[in-house]
């Protein structure tokens, strides 16, 4: 663990996680994803399913333009959990079933 | 109305098929005669002799979607789009209220005229005038050649003869529109016709958030849109979209739209809602992650306020609505989702059998970080399904190349690809009589 959080110190619990998964992009998140075995996804998944409605409120009490950075970390710790639901959730391995042919890459998106 | 619950659904609902009126002809496919009902050839997704008169007959003739106003918001804004089938690239910019379009090369001696460090590559920004990075020729913003350097050297020179080639250009509801013939024969919105200016007044300018997607895949151009003309691949290709215990049911329950519309070139998919409602459904047929942002597949659940809409959006009156896909001929496509947001999907082909694959998602700016992680729920979410799209066409391509089969049987959800290989065989024959006839 940083000696300086990355996050709120409301979710302290998320901490171990916010290095791994604080990313800006959606496509550093994919890299992350796919290079990630299906364990890590489900432990990290499973450690903030239980929080991330509280998460979310957490960050709408700011608005999205004004964010201070532990937030800001936050909330891309939130789209990491959504792009690791699907092969927890649905796919059970890391990269969708029947998909290793092709890539489909994010290249723009709004910000935060 | 049937509930995506497998054990509430009675079996007889799950088998059968027709759970929408179909037109008095019997099927959609008969409600347009000239299109028969015979099996297809798909010869024309394989052979590069094809994709070449494809090229001339309709990337060189039709109007080709390439971009949005909200990409050149003030004057001096540009982008360039590289259109590998017409061997070019284009400048498109914004001056005052005009938009133009002008040929992305530089009149002295050929040089691409806007790029950055990659001369192949796409690139946008905001400039007063166009520098060529050869001989340092330079151009405003209508084009007119407004500086050549040494000009006293040349012989019988007149800078006014050498300004930018313009590319006809023009916009439909903040969509950017090209057409690379001398001169087009219809303007760009006789050729949209009545049903797609039906969408006229849908608040495209107001939605903002953007999420880009691009990919080069190894497919025609035509066999990777037929995906997206039809969704009776749905419950097959994307039914591990949904909660394992609801699949099977899903599948075998297969797929009806309640509403198709073919109109000159252009096609019409309307999708029912009662699939969309997911939030109606019980909590365990769910995706945990679904219920926690309220998104998923069909987009957010809470619905965007987008105040009143064009009745052309959804003119076969479906309710409940889910979302109409409207297919511009002959690349281009705008599904319009019934949760109040927009996504638009584009081919481009690079070869007989290469394909790019643009699709963009478009919502209100977020107000909030709730409403953002919705957004990015369903971004993911198109980005998930959009691979399994990807990747089985590419099996497709190789399956036709075989050349072991060629014949190929279409049904009444297929209708769709069956009107637009029809449209693309009679502009390549319109265009092989045009060249006879000299």
């Amino acid at each position: 663990m940083t000696a300086m959080p990355l996050l709120p110190t409301a979710f302290a619990d998320f901490e171990p996680f916010a290095e791994t998964w604080c990313l800006g992009t959606e496509r550093e998140r994919w890299d992350r994803r796919m290079s990630s075995s299906i364990d890590e996804l489900q432990t990290f998944y499973d450690a903030v399913l239980p929080r991330v409605q509280e998460a979310i409120e957490y960050c709408d009490q700011v608005p999205l333009d004004d964010m201070p950075d532990d937030t800001v970390n936050l909330l891309r710790l939130i789209y990491s959990f959504v792009i690791v639901s699907f092969p927890v959730e649905l796919w059970r391995q890391p990269y969708v079933p029947d998909t290793l042919g092709t890539s489909f890459d994010r290249i723009s998106e709004p910000l935060p | 109305m049937f509930r995506l619950d497998a054990r509430a659904m009675p079996v007889s609902e799950r088998t059968h098929m027709a759970r929408y009126p179909k037109p008095a002809e019997g099927s959609w496919t008969e409600h347009y005669p000239e299109l028969g009902t015979d099996t297809i050839s798909y010869e024309d997704s394989t052979s590069p002799e094809y994709y070449e008169l494809e090229r001339e007959a309709i990337f060189k003739r039709a109007w080709l979607q390439v971009g949005r106003l909200e990409q050149i918001p003030r004057t001096g804004s540009f982008f360039t789009k590289n259109i590998a089938a017409t061997d070019t690239s284009v400048i498109i910019v914004r001056d005052g209220e005009d938009v133009r379009a002008f040929h992305n090369v530089c009149r002295h001696r050929g040089n691409r005229l806007v790029w950055q460090d990659y001369p192949r590559e796409e690139i946008s920004g905001t400039t007063r005038q166009f520098t060529c990075k050869y001989h340092g020729w330079r151009y405003g913003l209508d084009g007119a050649c407004t500086f050549a350097q040494q000009e006293g050297e040349f012989f019988n020179f007149d800078r006014a003869e050498y300004g930018l080639v313009p590319v006809h250009c023009d916009v439909f509801s903040g969509f950017v529109f090209v057409n690379f013939a001398e001169q087009p024969s219809q303007t760009l919105r006789e050729f949209l016709g009545p049903m797609l200016l039906g969408i006229e007044g849908y608040p495209f300018d107001q939605m903002t958030d953007r999420y880009a997607f691009r990919v080069e895949c190894r497919a025609n151009w035509k066999v990777f849109s037929d995906a997206f003309m039809e969704f009776y691949h749905a419950p097959v290709v994307h039914v591990g979209q949904h909660p394992s215990q609801l699949r099977a049911a899903i599948t075998e329950m297969g797929y009806e739209a309640p509403h198709y519309q073919i109109d000159g070139p252009h096609g019409l998919i309307t999708t029912a809602g009662s699939l969309h409602r997911v939030w109606e459904m019980p909590p365990e047929n769910v995706k945990p992650a679904d219920i926690a942002t309220r998104s998923g597949l069909f987009g957010p659940w809470n619905k965007s306020d987008l105040g009143e809409l064009p009745p052309g959006i959804n003119p076969g009156k479906i309710q409940p609505w889910g979302l109409s896909s409207f297919q511009f001929f002959p690349n281009f496509a705008i599904l319009i989702w019934e949760a109040g947001w927009y996504n638009t999907h584009q081919f481009w082909p690079t070869s007989h059998n290469t394909v790019i694959f643009e699709g963009n998602v478009y919502s209100l700016p977020a107000k909030s970080a709730s409403e953002r992680v919705g957004r990015e729920m369903a971004a993911v979410s198109f980005k998930e399904y959009s691979l399994q799209d990807a990747n089985t066409l590419e099996a497709t391509q190789m399956g036709l190349e075989a050349g072991v089969i060629d014949q190929f049987p279409l049904n009444d959800q297929e209708v769709l690809v069956r009107n637009f290989h029809k449209v693309v065989g009679d502009w390549v024959h319109e265009h092989r009589r045009e060249r006879l006839r000299g």
